[in-house]
């Protein structure tokens, strides 16, 4: 039988998540199924930049626009009394992958450093378009009215929200696995790897890529309408390229091109930021060094570390 | 007499003040080994990009197959059956030989927006790979990776994959640049096999590898095409021994 080392921690890893609530009502500590939470919509952000990032090859450096469209679709739809999950988060998918399909389709156009900018500027945009929005509070923000409802399902309990987090989080890991190693991710594997010679052998990977971008937007969004539940308040940070920088970071961090990587990357980096903001203000002086050995010693990222499955050179 | 193959007509690239290709005539019939020779800069290679349609000419036509090919782009033109190998091994280096090599095949293979099975457990991907791989000696470094292979195994990976599109036109820009005696040999009776079967452009700096393989020869010199015939008529022709063989045979 073969060894599938990173099968093991990727099933240990969602199996802790899922302990998560039992351990920390048993701790009496009620704020770590909220941390948690907030850590897998992240991951979930991060897979959906990976998915392009790592496999497509595409560095956008925007992404946190999509995260950001989905959560405005989320709190629009929630100020004008339509509340139900069922028609908020597939808008709010819609409207990430509509724009990601706009960004896309121009940004695909170019590629290196002039890519990562335009992606850079369009996200920048859709942030100061969130200030101008006076109507949904401006640079404020606004508080939601309540969480998106779904029927008997009620986000209002922390571990009902949390576990439908990780539901969607395990999903969406699936589902990615399955279209990286589907030809269609074979496609922009090859296109990244060498796009000249993708064409060469008969590959036109502008749609491809595309595509890929708007499915990755799409999830994006999602992770963002979670988000917006999550704070139960909208703001244009949720937009602001930091934001985006923070999840390339968890990207690098976990490993690309890994998928769970990026889940990794997210739950370490949030949580130095939980227990190092607690032992000092300077946290991010501790945070710095620390991001920039990793990158050094391990360059395949955290996740990168565990060996692949029946992995020879030769 | 049926249509050539290929037939291109007055073709033409400009870099600027540089005329790299200057109004190319050639016609490459079906079964053909067509070599094309000439000094270093004497556009061989833009003419290679210009025939596999990753450079737009200023000029000129290009038919392939019976069809006007001259406006489309390099993936449509693989897929009417129009190969090619790069004089600069050009390979998807983070993957397997495999992979490589069953890409070419998937790329002949329909759409791809097929998001659920995989691809590396798709036997009507993997099989005819494996087999294009065992026709070049490759097949047991089939899952190494590709950046692993020796410079000679990668050049007949190039190979391999231009095959594995059941290509009618291979177009190979130095196939056997940079190998080593043995290698070069071996490459060139797997091409000499292949003779016939297929029809071949091939540009290449080795005398011996163009006598020994082609049955028509162009000479190009400045960005033209200055003699076409068989091997023996272009060493005897005059032009072609005073622009190209005569201060060039060492190469």
């Amino acid at each position: 039988m073969r060894r599938r080392p990173r099968a093991l921690v990727i099933v240990a890893g969602l199996l802790l998540l899922a302990l998560v609530p039992p351990a920390a009502a048993a701790l009496d500590q009620p704020f770590y199924v909220d941390l948690f939470r907030r850590m897998m919509i992240f991951a979930l952000a991060a897979l959906s930049l990976d998915l392009i990032l790592g496999y497509g090859g595409m560095v956008s450096f925007g992404h946190a626009a999509y995260l950001g469209v989905g959560a405005y679709a989320v709190g629009i739809l929630g100020f004008y009394g339509i509340e139900s999950g069922f028609i908020q988060w597939p808008v709010a998918i819609l409207a990430s992958a509509l724009a990601a399909l706009v960004i896309g389709a121009v940004s695909l156009r170019t590629s290196g450093v002039s890519f990562i900018m335009i992606t850079l500027a369009f996200a920048q945009m859709l942030y100061y378009l969130g200030i101008s929005l006076e109507t949904f509070g401006g640079d404020n923000g606004m508080p939601l009215r309540t969480r998106s409802r779904f029927g008997p399902l009620d986000l209002r309990n922390p571990y009902a929200f949390y576990y439908l987090v990780l539901a969607l989080l395990t999903l969406l890991l699936f589902l990615g696995s399955r279209f990286v190693n589907a030809r269609f991710g074979m496609v922009i594997r090859a296109a990244k790897s060498n796009e000249p010679r993708a064409r060469a052998i008969g590959f036109s990977p502008y749609r491809y890529k595309l595509t890929a971008f708007v499915m990755s937007g799409g999830m994006c969004g999602l992770a963002g309408a979670l988000l917006a539940n999550q704070t139960e308040y909208l703001t244009p940070d949720f937009m602001h390229w930091t934001r985006s920088g923070e999840i390339m970071f968890m990207v690098i961090l976990g490993g690309i091109g890994t998928l769970f990587g990026p889940v990794v990357g997210a739950v370490v980096l949030l949580l130095l930021e939980d227990v190092l903001s607690a032992l000092t203000a300077h946290w991010q002086i501790i945070l710095g060094p620390f991001l920039v050995l990793v990158v050094l010693f391990a360059k395949r990222g955290l996740f990168g570390l565990v060996p692949e499955a029946g992995e020879r050179r030769g | 007499m049926a249509e050539p193959l290929l037939a291109i007509r007055g073709l033409a690239k400009r870099f600027g003040g540089l005329r790299a290709t200057d109004g190319v005539d050639l016609a490459v019939a079906e079964g053909e080994t067509h070599a094309i020779i000439g000094p270093n800069g004497a556009g061989k290679t833009t003419l290679i990009g210009q025939l596999a349609g990753d450079l737009r000419p200023d000029a000129g036509t290009m038919r392939f197959g019976g069809r006007d090919v001259t406006a489309l782009d390099a993936p449509a033109r693989s897929r009417l059956g129009l190969a090619r190998s790069f004089q600069i091994t050009s390979i998807f280096r983070d993957l397997t030989v495999l992979d490589n090599v069953a890409l070419a095949v998937q790329a002949h293979a329909g759409h791809s927006f097929r998001f659920w099975r995989p691809a590396r457990a798709d036997q009507a991907l993997g099989a005819p790979a494996r087999a294009v791989l065992a026709s070049v000696g490759l097949d047991t470094r089939a899952d190494v990776l590709a950046a692993n292979l020796a410079h000679g195994e990668q050049r007949q990976l190039e190979v391999a994959m231009a095959l594995a599109t059941k290509p009618r036109l291979l177009l190979l820009d130095e196939p056997v640049a940079g190998m080593g005696l043995e290698e070069s040999q071996r490459m060139v009776r797997f091409l000499g096999a292949l003779k016939g079967r297929l029809t071949i452009v091939l540009v290449e700096h080795d005398m011996d590898v163009v006598f020994m393989l082609a049955d028509r020869v162009s000479v190009m010199v400045y960005g033209r095409i200055i003699a076409t015939g068989t091997p023996a008529e272009v060493r005897a022709n005059a032009a072609v021994r005073k622009a190209y063989l005569g201060e060039d045979t060492a190469a």
